[in-house]
């Protein structure tokens, strides 16, 4: 299980979270204007990388806000957690590169 | 299929018995890999092997590779509840998955390898109101496409499984029966398959992981692995946990996530439990193996992961509910626990498709439910790859539904869990 960082109220257990996929992925402004290729790749097509990860999760048995994590998908390591209004964190190669 | 001097009977049991079974020849052979072959299958697990054996059987292309990075049926197929069912919704999902369960049928004499393919009998419990409409529901589909399905009555569980607790936290309203549902050895389909498809030609190439694939204009040439190029004409991946690595190698994606889902067994204990039972309203799946072990699956965790090890909640989730429904287990120890990596859709149906890439085919997606149509899938995947046009049972598993919109909704459905 994880122990994770929410940005507002510290460190909770996971189960106090739900885990709601890849972050940063704008709606389109004009959703009218796109082909059906594009509305696709919207919606339904993601990134699902092994290692860096950065997704939203929302703590929903808690103060019920959303908020992003960047995590190892092969180690389930947590490396930072931040705000949606917040810059994304660069992070070193030395912190990415979890031992696997 | 096999040579006659190489099959198993009863007279080569009888006769190997003699020599104290010091002499059975190997199952496959383990062959250097050709420079180039006509089609290269990335992934030996059943789905793979499956591909593999009906493009050489039924397609007439025995210049087949299968690579595996690791050994045959030691990714999800060695990891899976071994359920086997065809009782879906949708008419595009009942086509493929009573297509697989027809070739289950017959699958042992086929491959002469037993399977130990057993139809014993499936229950899905409904806990509540909702519960009995969903399977009133997809009860009612399922007969209309001409499969077997039953509604029974608690009673009627009762008698099936005496043990049962029906008037429980969860307590049951019904259940949707198929009785040619069942279990079937899942390492015995990989390496029944294996050595059917070996019999025939086809060359398994295991240590060799794919690292790359070779495209020129736009047309797939082969694929690099750390055992070197191998070309192919075509290639067909068929592999579950890493479909969007393979995917983001030949430069696309795929409209997949990868989660963990896990599983456990309980020690031996005698015969006790002959159905498999599961409920998807409460993520309990159990049914017991010939060893005697009670085989529980899990539902999958909810954040993405490739770590093949999911949360302890998971577990009591899964397990907290079996107790419930079956008090006697409360004393049973478990024996092993482990996780696997499931890709899975939005549609929670599988994608068997053409990419982007000329003769690159993928079938994967598979979720948390793909040993079931090993056989069928393997079939399928098999003639849209030796035609270049999908199968009409594969055609609406396209990647493209995703952009037409075209979706086979089987996670609303609530057919399967996840």
């Amino acid at each position: 299980m994880l122990l994770i960082r929410c940005p507002w109220c510290g460190f909770r257990d996971q189960s106090e979270f739900q885990a709601q996929g890849e972050a940063h992925i704008t709606r389109p402004e004009d959703p009218y204007q796109l082909d059906e290729e594009q509305w696709g790749q919207y919606l339904f097509f993601r990134k699902n990388p092994k290692g860096v990860h950065y997704e939203r999760w929302v703590h929903v048995h808690g103060c019920r806000r959303w908020f992003n994590v960047v995590r190892n998908t092969m180690t389930d390591d947590i490396l930072a957690t931040y705000r949606p209004e917040e810059p994304i964190p660069v992070l070193s190669d030395e912190e990415t590169n979890q031992p696997t | 299929m096999a040579e006659a001097s190489k099959a198993y009977s009863i007279f080569s049991l009888v006769r190997n018995s003699l020599n104290y079974h010091q002499n059975w020849q190997r199952a496959w052979r383990n062959p250097q890999p050709k420079q180039d072959y006509e089609v290269v299958i990335v992934g030996g697990g059943g789905h793979g092997l499956a591909t593999a054996y009906y493009l050489a059987k039924e397609c007439g292309i025995r210049d087949v590779a299968v690579v595996e990075k690791g050994w045959l049926g030691g990714g999800n197929t060695g990891r899976n509840t071994t359920i086997v069912r065809s009782n879906y919704l949708w008419d595009e999902s009942a086509a493929l998955y009573e297509h697989a369960m027809k070739l289950w049928e017959g699958l042992s004499n086929e491959l002469n390898y037993n399977v130990m393919f057993s139809q014993r009998g499936l229950l899905h419990l409904a806990h509540s109101v909702h519960d009995m409409q969903e399977i009133g529901r997809r009860g009612n589909a399922i007969y209309l496409n001409g499969i077997d399905s039953e509604f029974v009555t608690p009673q009627q569980v009762k008698e099936m499984v005496p043990f049962i607790n029906l008037e429980c936290r969860y307590p049951i309203h019904g259940a949707l029966l198929q009785k040619r549902g069942g279990t079937a050895r899942h390492d015995a389909v990989a390496w029944g398959y294996a050595r059917a498809a070996d019999n025939l030609g086809v060359d398994i190439i295991q240590n060799c992981e794919v690292t790359g694939f070779q495209i020129e204009e736009n047309t797939v040439k082969g694929v690099e692995t750390t055992r070197g190029r191998i070309g192919a004409k075509k290639v067909g991946c068929v592999v579950a946990g890493h479909c969007s690595i393979l995917a983001e190698m030949a430069g696309f994606r795929l409209p997949i996530e990868s989660f963990p889902l896990q599983a456990l067994v309980s020690e031996p204990v005698k015969p006790i439990l002959d159905c498999v039972v599961m409920s998807g309203a409460i993520h309990a799946y159990i049914s017991q193996s010939d060893k005697g072990e009670l085989v529980i699956g899990a539902g999958s965790d909810s954040y993405t992961s490739y770590s093949q090890r999911g949360g302890f909640d998971v577990i009591e989730h899964t397990v907290g509910p079996i107790l419930e429904l079956y008090p006697i287990f409360s004393r049973l120890k478990m024996l092993r626990q482990w996780g696997g990596v499931v890709d899975v859709t939005v549609d929670r149906s599988p994608l068997i498709s053409k990419t982007p890439v000329n003769n690159l085919f993928f079938n994967c997606g598979w979720g948390t439910g793909g040993f079931k149509a090993t056989p069928g899938s393997g079939h399928v995947f098999a003639h849209s790859i030796k035609s270049g046009d999908m199968h009409p049972i594969a055609d609406p598993f396209s990647i493209n539904r995703f952009n037409t919109g075209a979706l086979i909704d089987e996670g609303a459905a609530a057919a399967v869990a996840h």
